[in-house]
């Protein structure tokens, strides 16, 4: 992987007055965020609040009504599909490859950004392709069918796709949405190994205990605004996340971690029941720390 | 190597087909007049006749249908990986209909063109301006939507369809040269014909497997193409403007031969995988063989039958056996 990074100052990614409009409805609004050079930022906030989109937005992929994104002082919108593909690199949250490509093929298209149409593959390209197999534990399954793999192993596949795209801001949709606990803090600890190398990362993220534990930063979005920013400790508290969420919820101290736990309640432990009542264990009194930490 | 097979493959379909018509002649004997056609005096001397029935007869026809065979193969590979649609062939946004009406309005209507080649070049250029006119039709503010494309085709070469159907009505004493158009024939080629679709094909052979490594990537969604660099909205027109081309150079000079821009493609798919830098020479190189042994077939009965019914009769039940025999819910 080459280091070879601008050297300008200021965040890496600049966000100011995004607004996005999608088929008539406005998804964004007024949303303006950064992340420095070297840090994990997550985006949470509950499904439709804008989280895809934004990351969409970012990739280039959605032209802003207003405002607009600077990834290392380029303007991400006035730039060719070329120049964008070697500031920003995605893993999608879908990774369905409906074509029988192998491994190796896929995660070669990673170089694509970096290759002239009539240019052959150079050192560098088999450099980065090979680091990226051998990071992502790919590389056992490098000959195989990307169609043959399971949900979790595309997953890695094409987060060494965009480790081959050596691009220095990493966007992540749900990295971790299907993947077993295991794989899933390898992932993000592979996120943080590369962010700990000077790459920034900005991950859609569900899980609110793993955002917290493996982000410097959160982004919480609702409703296509940003309703809180800062660390995870500051961002998740129980009235935010009520009001983001809709739900009611009990933040604590994750035992192992010492990171935020959020734990959610449900609508049982109101006096009159819910028709889920039944099935829904006692939740109350669990977690020692009811304001946070 | 594929590509290596195959083209051995041609090789031989070329010879043999080359031998084969009313008067046969043996493989050797076809292989010496192409040696002795180079420009370089050799040893021997073949027959005076079979010189005359290789070059003039039948080497004109064959060589034609090994280009035009390229031409539909290559261009199915292309439109099937561009709409990510394994029901795509060449003719998806109407390029076939189009030259169909531009052909049969100037049997039914004869008129002057200015360069000779009259029917051809209607053809031809009926089948540029359908296809241009869908692509005008499905782009919006700069973005076509392959959804769109696909659509706008189809309608497009429904009504074109509706205006073949009223053109046959009034076809009278020319509807028997009208409906052998249609079904696509080779019969009766000259050098003359074969030496404008290999001008024009090579070329555009070519800019198709530049372009094979976008597409490739192109293949996993409009959207990370994106994302890795490919400049999506240019690379559709080109690949649609390239492969549109050269399938309107093949079908006004043959008409409408069916089935081999589909199956071909879809063979090769299956064989060397979605590679389409494997995919495209291995499709063209197949397709041309296709297209020989398909037509030396349609030459060879009692009464020749247009070379279109043979592509069908065989393609079709192949197809189905691909459809049975492999998992092709996905291209």
């Amino acid at each position: 992987m080459s280091s070879d990074r601008s050297t300008a100052t200021g965040p890496l990614l600049t966000i100011d007055g995004l607004r996005v409009r999608l088929g008539g409805a406005t998804v964004l609004d007024a949303v303006d965020a950064a992340a420095d050079r070297g840090r994990f930022v997550g985006v949470v906030g509950p499904n439709g609040a804008g989280k895809t989109t934004l990351l969409r937005t970012i990739a280039g992929a959605i032209t802003p009504e207003t405002g607009h994104i600077a990834v290392d002082g380029e303007r991400i919108h006035g730039l060719s599909s070329k120049a964008t593909s070697r500031l920003v690199a995605s893993v999608p949250q879908d990774t369905t490859v409906a074509f029988e490509f192998d491994v190796r093929t896929v995660v070669e298209m990673g170089r694509n950004p970096h290759r002239s149409r009539f240019g052959g593959w150079t050192e560098a390209d088999a450099a980065a392709v090979e680091g990226a197999l051998d990071r992502t534990n790919t590389r056992e399954f490098a000959a195989r069918g990307i169609t043959t793999l399971s949900g979790g192993e595309r997953q890695r596949v094409l987060l060494a796709r965009a480790l081959a795209q050596d691009a220095p801001l990493l966007l992540l949709d749900e990295p971790t949405g299907s993947l077993d606990i295991n794989h899933q803090v390898r992932t993000l600890g592979l996120v943080r190994e590369l962010v700990s190398e000077g790459r920034t990362a900005l991950a859609a993220i569900h899980d609110l205990d793993l955002a917290a534990r493996y982000c410097d930063e959160l982004v919480l979005l609702s409703e296509g605004r940003v309703v809180a920013t800062g660390s995870p400790a500051a961002v998740l508290t129980e009235s935010t996340i009520q009001d983001a969420f809709d739900a009611t919820v009990v933040v604590s101290e994750n035992p192992v971690t010492g990171t935020v736990s959020v734990t959610a309640r449900a609508d049982a432990e109101t006096p009159t029941g819910s028709r889920f009542g039944a099935a829904a264990p006692p939740q109350a009194g669990r977690g020692s720390d009811d304001s946070g930490p | 190597m594929w590509s290596t097979g195959l083209a051995g493959v041609l090789a031989v379909v070329l010879v043999v087909s080359a031998g084969v018509g009313p008067v046969s002649i043996p493989p050797a004997t076809v292989l010496k007049v192409l040696l002795s056609a180079d420009p370089i005096p050799l040893a021997f001397e073949p027959p005076r006749t079979s010189r005359i029935i290789v070059l003039d007869v039948r080497l004109p026809r064959i060589v034609l249908a090994a280009f035009v065979g390229v031409a539909l193969a290559t261009a199915g590979a292309v439109m099937q990986g561009f709409f990510r649609n394994p029901m795509a062939d060449p003719s998806i946004i109407g390029v076939s209909s189009g030259a169909a009406v531009g052909a049969v309005a100037t049997i039914v209507f004869p008129f002057a063109f200015p360069f000779g080649l009259e029917l051809q070049g209607a053809a031809f250029l009926a089948a540029i301006l359908t296809a241009f006119g869908v692509y005008l039709i499905a782009t919006q503010g700069g973005h076509t939507p392959t959804a769109t494309l696909l659509l706008a085709g189809v309608a497009v070469q429904t009504f074109l369809g509706a205006v073949i159907s009223l053109l046959l009505l009034h076809s009278g004493q020319s509807l028997r040269r009208v409906v052998y158009w249609l079904m696509g024939h080779l019969g009766g080629t000259t050098w003359d014909e074969v030496r404008v679709i290999a001008v024009a094909l090579p070329p555009l052979f070519f800019v198709l497997l530049f372009y094979a490594r976008d597409l490739n990537v192109l293949l996993l969604g409009e959207e990370e193409a994106h994302g890795l660099g490919v400049e999506v909205e240019r690379t559709k027109r080109i690949l649609l403007a390239v492969s549109s081309v050269a399938t309107a150079a093949a079908v006004a000079v043959t008409g409408v031969i069916g089935f081999v821009g589909l199956i071909v493609p879809h063979g090769m798919r299956l064989l060397v995988g979605p590679d389409h830098r494997i995919l495209l020479p291995t499709s063209a190189l197949a397709g041309a063989s296709f297209l020989v042994a398909t037509d030396t077939l349609a030459r060879s009965g009692p009464a020749e039958i247009p070379v279109g019914i043979v592509t069908a009769a065989l393609g079709a039940p192949f197809f189905l056996y691909l459809l049975r025999s492999r998992e092709v819910t996905e291209l």
